[in-house]
């Protein structure tokens, strides 16, 4: 009689059959996920005893281009050494001839699924500054990410904020758009669909433009709204020159400064000025009214 | 992925002008779609577990002689689509002409282990029972990885390599309610290391995706068609 294979184990053992040969040092433990040209696993590192994330190349690759560009994607990695962005701790060849990359591996949410209705203001705009030095500090070492969006950012369970998915990265210098390119529709820069020279940094301020009229609760404050709508304008001049100067507004608005973006009415600057200095205007205020009274009081 | 080299698929051979090539060929398919065959006919006709196997049995009886399969146009479906199409088309047939339709109808039978599948059938009550074309198709995919771990057993045992089937068995031929063995468990178990634990599943499962792979391959009328049932059963983009 043949093996009885139920569901779960059905399930198993597809999966089994697709995980890769890793060798002796991981032990994969499940998959994570699937992006353009590869497959990330959950694994135990033995060595070193602890979970790692494994990015394995999947697709047909007669050209080589996507092996490259895996390479590439770990190498950027290797430089890219901040907070905020997913450390690699491998890299190298399977025995089958696959590229594949050890990353840290980021238990939580993605940034779309980690908001909701109990995020305040100032924390999302918190959260979303911290995108901004990731992709900030990237851009000072000459790298584009070209496709930010908030599946592409991972928060972790202890405040993490970590930029993830940087395969179609590129130096800026270098970084021009091909065929084979990539990005998300909607978060991407009209230059950067329609393809050709001249993708630079502002691709990313697009993108995060984008990612912030996400993040922001409806309606928006206007000078948010502003600040979204110029980091993601159609026309890249148009757009913060860089990330660093479109987080300065951002902070500026939480601080309670003006922002480049919004030429704010007399009125709005009154109030603005009376929400940042609330507690010395009360504080006057009640002063001012209780020497009134005392004055009043007095001549009585 | 790696594509196993091109052969005449089952499909091709069941129209091939040698006898015993199209036999063989037929035996194979048969194997590979009966019991999808069956339990479809169960869920979706309704058919009593007597008349889904005399229906079953007919199908394929008709199949092999009424040049079912020479129709078959690649461009237009896949294979396994193709057959359930048949098989719908069969039973609707089979339901008009009821009154005049004799049981078994005289027709030369494949020896089929209808029991067992009506065991499975009532013991493992379908996940998919919703959507009875995806049961025909989880079916079909229970069958596939059933041959092919038939063949990596046998393949193991012909090399010397039962310790390394053993392990899979072990680890991988569980129910995942049941307890699995961790490596290095499963390792003092067998008087095996950890790592040669890795290297045994490595080893048996590279092998057990390359013989359903085969299969695969045999049970599908094109490249196309194989490399889309592949990514399908698989996920992979390849």
């Amino acid at each position: 009689m043949s093996l009885w294979i139920g569901d779960g184990m059905l399930t198993h053992l597809r999966d089994v059959a697709e995980w890769p040969d890793v060798g002796e040092r991981y032990e994969i433990q499940g998959r994570l996920g699937r992006g353009g040209m590869g497959v990330v696993y959950a694994a135990r590192d033995r060595v070193l005893d602890r979970d790692v994330a494994i990015k394995v190349l999947d697709t047909i690759d007669p050209s080589g281009v996507a092996a490259r560009r895996l390479e590439d994607e770990a190498r950027i990695l290797g430089r890219l050494e901040h907070p905020g962005i997913v450390p690699v701790h491998d890299a190298g060849r399977l025995a089958d001839g696959r590229v594949f990359y050890v990353m840290k591996l980021v238990r939580g949410k993605q940034l779309d699924a980690a908001l909701d209705v109990s995020t305040s203001l100032n924390e999302r705009l918190d959260l979303f500054l911290r995108i901004c030095e990731a992709v900030s500090f990237a851009h000072a070492l000459g790298i584009v990410h070209r496709d930010l969006k908030p599946q592409n950012v991972m928060l972790g369970r202890f405040g993490e904020v970590l930029v993830m998915d940087w395969g179609v990265a590129a130096a800026i210098a270098s970084a021009t758009v091909d065929d084979a390119v990539v990005g998300t529709p909607g978060f991407m820069a009209p230059e950067q669909s329609r393809g050709g020279d001249g993708v630079d940094a502002r691709v990313d301020v697009f993108a995060l433009g984008v990612i912030l009229e996400t993040m922001l609760p409806a309606p928006a404050p206007k000078p948010l709204a502003a600040i979204a709508r110029r980091a993601s304008a159609a026309q890249a001049d148009q757009r913060y020159d860089s990330v660093q100067l479109l987080a300065r507004d951002i902070a500026q608005y939480r601080d309670g400064e003006p922002v480049t973006a919004y030429q704010e009415s007399f009125l709005e600057r009154l109030a603005r000025f009376y929400s940042r200095y609330r507690v010395p205007i009360v504080l006057l205020v009640a002063y001012l009214i209780v020497r009134v009274i005392l004055a009043l009081w007095l001549r009585v | 992925m790696n594509f196993p080299p091109t052969r005449l698929s089952v499909v091709a051979r069941t129209r091939s002008g040698d006898e015993v090539t199209r036999r063989l060929a037929f035996a194979t398919l048969i194997e590979a779609y009966w019991k999808p065959a069956y339990k479809y006919l169960r869920l979706k006709w309704r058919l009593d577990p007597e008349d889904a196997a005399d229906l079953t049995q007919e199908f394929f009886t008709s199949v092999l002689e009424k040049d079912v399969l020479g129709r078959y146009d690649a461009e237009r479906a896949r294979f396994r689509t193709y057959l359930r199409i048949c098989l719908d088309g069969f039973a609707s047939n089979a339901k008009k002409a009821e009154g005049r339709l004799k049981r078994g109808g005289g027709v030369t039978t494949v020896p089929l282990d209808f029991r067992t599948a009506e065991g499975e059938l009532v013991r493992h009550e379908p996940s998919v029972a919703a959507d009875v074309e995806e049961l025909f198709y989880q079916e079909w995919v229970r069958a596939l990885f059933q041959r092919a771990v038939a063949d990596l057993r046998s393949s193991a045992q012909a090399s010397g390599r039962d310790t390394m089937f053993r392990v899979f068995e072990l680890y991988d031929l569980v129910e995942p309610t049941g307890d699995r063995p961790t490596y290095a468990e499963l390792g003092r178990r067998l008087g095996l290391t950890p790592t040669t634990v890795t290297n045994h599943l490595a080893a048996m499962r590279r092998q057990l995706r390359q013989h359903v792979l085969d299969r695969l391959r045999d049970l599908t009328a094109s490249d196309d068609e194989f490399r889309a049932e592949a990514q399908r059963l698989f996920g992979t983009t390849s």
